[in-house]
């Protein structure tokens, strides 16, 4: 038991040794490294935070506060895609509430959540930034517009 | 034949139309030739008819709409080759403002500073940029023009500038960008010299957390035109005594994000930016980027300097204010992307070219970002005074498939619904701010009579109840208690006393919360309410929806006379709320039913209708 949980340490210690050093000594890190944190992982990690915190003398508390406070940070691990759907006002009026319905019921998941098979993590963000093509969405980092429920889901199904 | 250009937009928006394909068809087909370039630009606003190429030749350029890939083959076998022009695609000839071609019009009407190099450059080509005066206002303000003037100018003269072309903030407040400069020019910095007496350790920020949903000009101009902004950033920071520099970019803009990152690193190899700039002594500035997290507070000014040290994005009460005491305690001045991309022409072109735009006390232009139930959706830089209905009609070709305008809802969560009634009203900031509304942004979603105004409100109460960072108890429980009222109201739960409650929420809300989002946040239910509150009536005493969008208000209904019993709506159906044998009428279990439309979709007879 002991050797194994030392062993987990060390292997989180190596994963994330370039990171603690990136911002040693530096003032106001704390976004950037949990951006860091979470690119590594997949998702801010307890545990990770937790040691990067005791590694750089920052309380894990201060940490976790500024992780909750922004919707870039997850605590669950991701989808391979991650389906971000605008819900801005431009898009609402074009009915995108539909087409967050439909992709629920096509991949049997809801806002916030990952599918099971860890395909597809859905969040519904406040604005893209292509009103005049809304509905919008964006998987990864591309953006799909002028979107039809059917659209949407035709799209994710063919990234399957 | 002369060298030919063609230009393809590739910003945020032209992805999303479907440039993609296009551009890797058009690299195929002119792989190889020397005589034909291609140039990758941004976004010339006309989003509606994305994909959009041009073809440029002999100084002379025309714009297709709606290219696909088989239109990409005719322009380039027809125009490039053969010097035919497609007369069906054109939609702009010589410049995008004006010419012939089909939109020529919205072009007209434009006038176009802060917009001036998007989608006519490469954004990540900085000799491109400088090819149309870029860097000039800069090396005017620093250095000196010759023969126009061989020496720079005092930074006094440059807020001085500024000050008389009357550029106010164009990030929602309007406060005028000299006087915000001159207060933190006289701040106290550290590191003082000859020139700073004040001390340069000072920053300058460009706040591009555009967080309005419905507003993206700020997105435009920083993917297709960055170097506008660091070069109006790098003025400010000349006047100011500025050393430092950060621009707040929301992580929803990565391709913002990277082509600012590509042009701040070409602006400091060629000497704009880092020590000495310009070859003054004294003059040493630079800028780096800092992601947004996602929290829409952090475009108010206290909350953007907390999240850019690190902490949670919450506001603080004002005084100090940023001028005095903000990153790190430093003096700071921020202001947002389109007011940095106006400073570089102010500059150049002098005060009074600026000033020669406008109305009353709002001069120069204004981007709007047009949204919604409109034909022609996209971004359009028009003179301040302009007014609202000619925006709405004459740029963006008015409503979608001709139906009724409703209203027009500017200035996003902060703002307002402007009915019909007050289409007439010029676009300024005082005869805005009349209205109930706000310039804001200038973020404009229109909408029909297919939009119920209840369910908008509820949208953005919904959103500010979201997105308050919870330091005030009348924001985060006020804007709560709101939401919980218009969604009784849009369930057919409301009674009329809800009405008198929301209004005196509204007041406590706004005179008990410290920034700017819990100040506005009743806005968008105190504009709907002031201008449509028959609308808010019918939801409650009739306990029907007008615009038949809220879901519990409205049924679903076969028409038992017209269905044909064709079974396809009852296949469609996702919940099996349809009923009935093979060619006879059907029916919808209304207890079942989620109202998803998609069986009035399928209906091959139409026979299917909204209650």
């Amino acid at each position: 038991m002991t050797t194994a949980a030392a062993g987990e340490i060390s292997d989180l210690g190596v994963r994330l040794a370039p990171i603690i050093e990136r911002h040693r000594g530096k003032q106001g890190v704390a976004i950037p490294l949990l951006a860091d944190v979470q690119k590594e992982m997949g998702y801010v990690e307890r545990e990770a935070v937790e040691y990067v915190g005791r590694q750089l003398s920052i309380p894990p508390a201060e940490l976790f506060g500024v992780a909750t406070f922004y919707a870039m940070f997850r605590f669950q691990p991701q989808g391979k895609y991650v389906v971000r759907l605008c819900r801005g006002t431009a898009c609402h009026v074009q009915g995108s509430a539909r087409l967050l319905e439909h992709i629920e019921r096509a991949f049997d998941v809801h806002d916030g959540e990952t599918t099971k098979d860890l395909m597809f993590t859905v969040q519904c963000v406040a604005c893209l930034g292509c009103c005049s093509l809304a509905p919008v969405m964006m998987v990864n980092d591309e953006v799909y517009g002028r979107l039809t429920p059917e659209k949407a889901v035709h799209v994710l199904e063919e990234l399957k | 034949m002369s060298r030919t250009t063609v230009t393809i937009g590739l910003a945020s928006c032209g992805v999303a139309g479907g440039a993609l394909p296009v551009a890797q068809e058009l690299e195929k087909l002119l792989a190889g030739r020397e005589d034909v370039e291609i140039r990758k630009v941004g976004c010339i606003g006309y989003c509606y008819m994305e994909p959009l190429v041009a073809v440029v030749r002999d100084g002379k350029t025309w714009t297709y709409g709606r290219v696909d890939v088989d239109t990409l083959h005719r322009i380039i076998d027809g125009h490039v080759d053969n010097d035919i022009v497609l007369q069906d695609h054109l939609i702009l000839t010589d410049n995008v403002e004006g010419g012939g071609g089909s939109e020529s019009a919205r072009g007209e009407k434009q006038v176009r500073i802060v917009l001036r190099n998007s989608g006519l450059i490469d954004p990540k080509n900085i000799d491109e940029y400088i090819a149309r005066d870029g860097y000039r206002g800069l090396l005017k303000a620093v250095r000196g023009v010759p023969p126009e003037s061989n020496s720079g100018m005092t930074r006094d003269a440059v807020i001085r500038e500024v000050l008389d072309s009357g550029l106010r903030g164009r990030g929602g407040a309007g406060f005028p960008t000299g006087m915000k400069w001159r207060f933190a020019r006289d701040a106290k910095g550290e590191a003082p010299n000859a020139k700073n007496p004040g001390g340069t350790d000072k920053y300058m920020v460009c706040n591009a957390d555009e967080g309005d949903p419905g507003a993206f000009m700020d997105r435009s101009v920083l993917e297709s035109d960055p170097h506008s902004v660091i070069e109006g950033m790098a003025i400010g920071a000349y006047a100011v005594g500025a050393s430092h520099g950060v621009i707040y970019c929301r992580a929803e803009y990565p391709m913002a994000i990277e082509h600012v990152n590509i042009a701040l690193a070409q602006a400091r190899e060629r000497g704009f930016l880092g020590e000495k700039i310009l070859g003054d002594e004294d003059f040493s500035f630079d800028i780096y980027v800092k992601e947004g997290a996602g929290a829409f507070v952090c475009g108010e000014e206290t909350a953007l300097i907390a999240s850019i040290e690190g902490e949670r994005g919450m506001p603080r009460p004002r005084p100090p204010f940023p001028a005095n005491s903000g990153i790190w305690k430093k003096p700071t001045n921020i202001n947002n992307v389109e007011t940095w991309a106006n400073v570089p022409w102010i500059l150049t072109h002098g005060a009074a070219a600026f000033n020669a735009y406008g109305h009353g006390r709002s001069r120069g232009t204004k981007v709007f970002a047009i949204a919604g139930r409109i034909k022609k959706g996209g971004l359009a830089e028009v003179p301040m005074g302009m007014p609202l209905r000619e925006v709405i009609y004459d740029i963006a070709g008015g409503i979608e498939n001709d139906r009724k305008f409703k209203a027009v809802q500017l200035g996003g969560p902060s703002g307002g619904c402007v009915p019909e009634s007050l289409l007439d009203t010029p676009v300024d900031y005082e005869s805005i701010n009349a209205t109930g509304a706000i310039m804001g942004s200038g973020g404009m979603v229109v909408m029909d009579e297919d939009t119920c105004v209840v369910d908008v409100a509820r949208f953005f109460l919904n959103f500010v109840q979201k997105e308050s960072c919870g330091k005030c108890p009348f924001c985060r429980i006020g804007t709560r208690r709101m939401l919980e009222i218009l969604e009784k109201i849009t369930q057919g739960q409301g009674v009329l006393e809800d009405l008198d409650n929301l209004l005196s929420l509204a007041d406590q809300i706004r005179d008990g919360s410290l920034c700017g989002l819990g100040q506005t946040a009743p806005n968008p239910v105190l504009t709907t309410l002031k201008h449509f509150r028959e609308e808010y009536v019918a939801h409650i005493v009739d306990k029907k929806c007008p615009a038949k969008v809220c879901a519990p208000l409205i049924h679903y209904v076969i028409d038992g006379t017209k269905c044909v019993g064709c079974t396809r709506c009852a296949r469609e159906c996702p919940v099996k709320a349809i009923s009935g044998e093979v060619k006879k009428p059907h029916h919808i279990d209304d207890e079942i039913c989620v109202r998803c439309g998609l069986c009035k979709k399928t209906c091959p007879v139409s026979c299917i209708s909204v209650d």
